[in-house]
């Protein structure tokens, strides 16, 4: 059901992990339905994506579609990563399934929800990008397991 | 030099290894059961419904099933209506008694755990006027009996509700569902896909008016199941055309198919104690070892009552879908309950009607085992889940946050 693109970031994922004290942290989605996308970026004083790193609860293809996204943004500009869509990270991976496209939207969600921390944090304007949803909805489950 | 290709013949086969244990999807074929069905496609396959020779192995191949299999619920054999399987069975038991019975009410009670067969035929029923009560089960999926008593009205026609759950094995209480509906006249119909061939039934012992169960799930073919409807039942034809078992239901029988059923019924009842035993033995052994070594988890369904081969669990801060990838890699096949299994954005409805939030329900894990799987298999799919959960949680931002938050609990 999946591309090869898709196993093999599934399988090797690119860029897992946190970044401390990052310039700027999105995190997207909802537990409730299946998918939470955490992008971190370190970005240099040329606003330079440096480095970016990500943590995602959620399926195959919402794991390889992190991957990719943070791939795709490494080393670019912040104007850069705007650019970065869903089609685009959709089209690196050769596809997804029609029911997994909502994963890709939330990787360009999880980019630009992390650029609006840095630029908030920053005080710095980036154009196109809008204040993201903030719709993680965790709620504690004080459930003893 | 020798030495060496040993040693990657070796690594190959046990990379190669697999676990099949998701055997309430479908099992193995039993190599028994496809040599009786053999002949059946190239030597015995006239009609049944021939008048030559020819055609008179055919028809004994499927009165000898039919006969071993109403044996195998001490149920009469002319009440045994084979089908397509156990969808249709299902299909077939609901709206054909319901429509049937129309005149005397349109009232159904089933419960919120049954299969899709079930369930999404109750709701076509709604859309043509009929109401039904979904029983809530408890956080175990048992149905309670007083919830069912109090669901009960002088419209009741039919109570419909599964023998035992496909996702958590729980193993309802057929005998005394069946006496309450006896004792207000209403049908019992119980889907048994799951349980028959697997834990002991007696359509009598038990008052099932209807009961439902497919081949494929106990190594026999995929294709054909059968209704049983109690000799006095009046239920309609569900397909029309033929007059083939006893005019009930239309079409020429799939002979193999049916033959097959037969064989693997056969062969499921002679095994079935020392089969379960070693089933339970496993079974138990892989839930002891996955809660005590896996910090997070939980079992869901009945402890006791209980499938023999079901283990389902449900593993914090993790998707299943990604659970189920990775164990897919190692070699092991299982199945869960996320949504991203399901095709839709809701996880299992089961999961959710014992109790479960939507998020531990997302990152559920079902295995069902076989009398093929070995002890030394269950320890391999431990080491393989102690690995795969932790690594998934250590790229999940539920499993940071929570760590944050609970230092203390993070072992």
């Amino acid at each position: 059901m999946y591309t090869e693109k898709v196993m093999d970031h599934f399988e090797h994922p690119r860029n897992v992990g946190e970044i401390e004290n990052a310039s700027g942290t999105g995190t997207v989605g909802n537990a409730k339905c299946g998918d939470i996308m955490r992008i971190y970026l370190d970005i240099d004083d040329d606003q330079i994506i440096r480095d970016v790193k990500f943590k995602t609860f959620g399926c195959g293809a919402a794991v390889a579609t992190s991957s990719m996204a943070t791939e795709l943004i490494k080393g670019k500009s912040v104007q850069e990563a705007m650019a970065v869509t869903n089609k685009a990270v959709c089209e690196a991976l050769d596809g997804l399934p029609p029911v997994k496209v909502h994963c890709s939207l939330l990787a360009e969600e999880a980019i630009h929800a992390a650029l609006w921390d840095y630029a908030t944090k920053h005080g710095i304007e980036i154009s196109g990008l809008q204040k993201p949803k903030s719709d993680i909805g965790e709620e504690e489950v004080e459930e003893d397991y | 030099m020798w030495h060496d290709t040993d040693v990657i013949r070796k690594a190959v086969a046990i990379m190669k290894r697999t676990i099949y244990l998701d055997n309430a999807a479908t099992t193995k074929v039993h190599p028994l059961v496809v040599e009786a069905m053999l002949p059946y496609f190239t030597e015995h396959y006239g009609n049944p419904s021939s008048i030559y020779g020819l055609a008179a192995p055919a028809k004994q191949g499927i009165e000898e099933a039919r006969a071993t299999i109403a044996g195998a619920l001490g149920a009469k054999t002319q009440d045994i209506y084979f089908t397509g399987g156990g969808s249709e069975a299902d299909n077939w038991a609901i709206k054909a008694s319901a429509e049937f019975m129309a005149s005397r009410g349109k009232h159904i009670i089933t419960s919120k755990i049954e299969h899709h067969a079930v369930l999404h035929t109750c709701e076509y029923l709604e859309g043509k006027g009929y109401e039904v009560t979904y029983l809530d089960v408890d956080e175990n999926g048992l149905v309670r009996l007083e919830d069912l008593r109090g669901a009960i009205r002088p419209d009741t026609i039919l109570i419909s509700i599964m023998f035992a759950n496909n996702e958590i094995g729980t193993i309802q209480p057929i005998g005394e569902i069946g006496e309450i509906a006896k004792s207000h006249g209403i049908l019992f119909h119980t889907d048994a896909v799951q349980a028959f061939g697997h834990v002991p039934i007696d359509v009598d012992a038990l008052h099932i008016d209807m009961l439902s169960a497919s081949g494929h799930k106990i190594n026999g073919p995929k294709g054909v199941g059968f209704l049983f409807i109690r000799t006095g039942v009046k239920i309609r034809s569900f397909i029309h055309g033929g007059a083939q078992e006893r005019k009930r239901r239309a079409g020429t029988e799939n002979v193999p198919g049916i033959v097959g059923f037969g064989k693997a019924t056969e062969l499921a009842m002679a095994t079935m104690g020392e089969r379960s035993a070693k089933e339970i033995a496993m079974r138990d052994y892989l839930i002891s070892r996955i809660l005590h070594e896996v910090p997070f988890v939980r079992l869901n369904g009945d402890p006791v009552k209980r499938l023999p081969n079901n283990v389902n669990v449900a593993f914090r801060f993790i998707e299943g879908e990604s659970l189920l990838i990775k164990l897919d890699f190692a070699g092991i096949c299982g199945s869960s309950g996320s949504a991203c299994t399901s095709g839709s954005l809701d996880p299992s409805h089961v999961l959710l009607a014992i109790g479960l939030p939507h998020e531990i329900a997302h990152g559920s894990l079902r295995l069902t085992l076989s009398e093929e799987n070995t002890m030394e298999d269950m320890d391999y799919v431990v080491g393989q889940i102690k690995e795969i959960v932790a690594y998934l949680r250590g790229m999940s931002p539920l499993y940071e946050d929570y760590a944050k938050k609970h230092p203390e609990k993070i072992g």
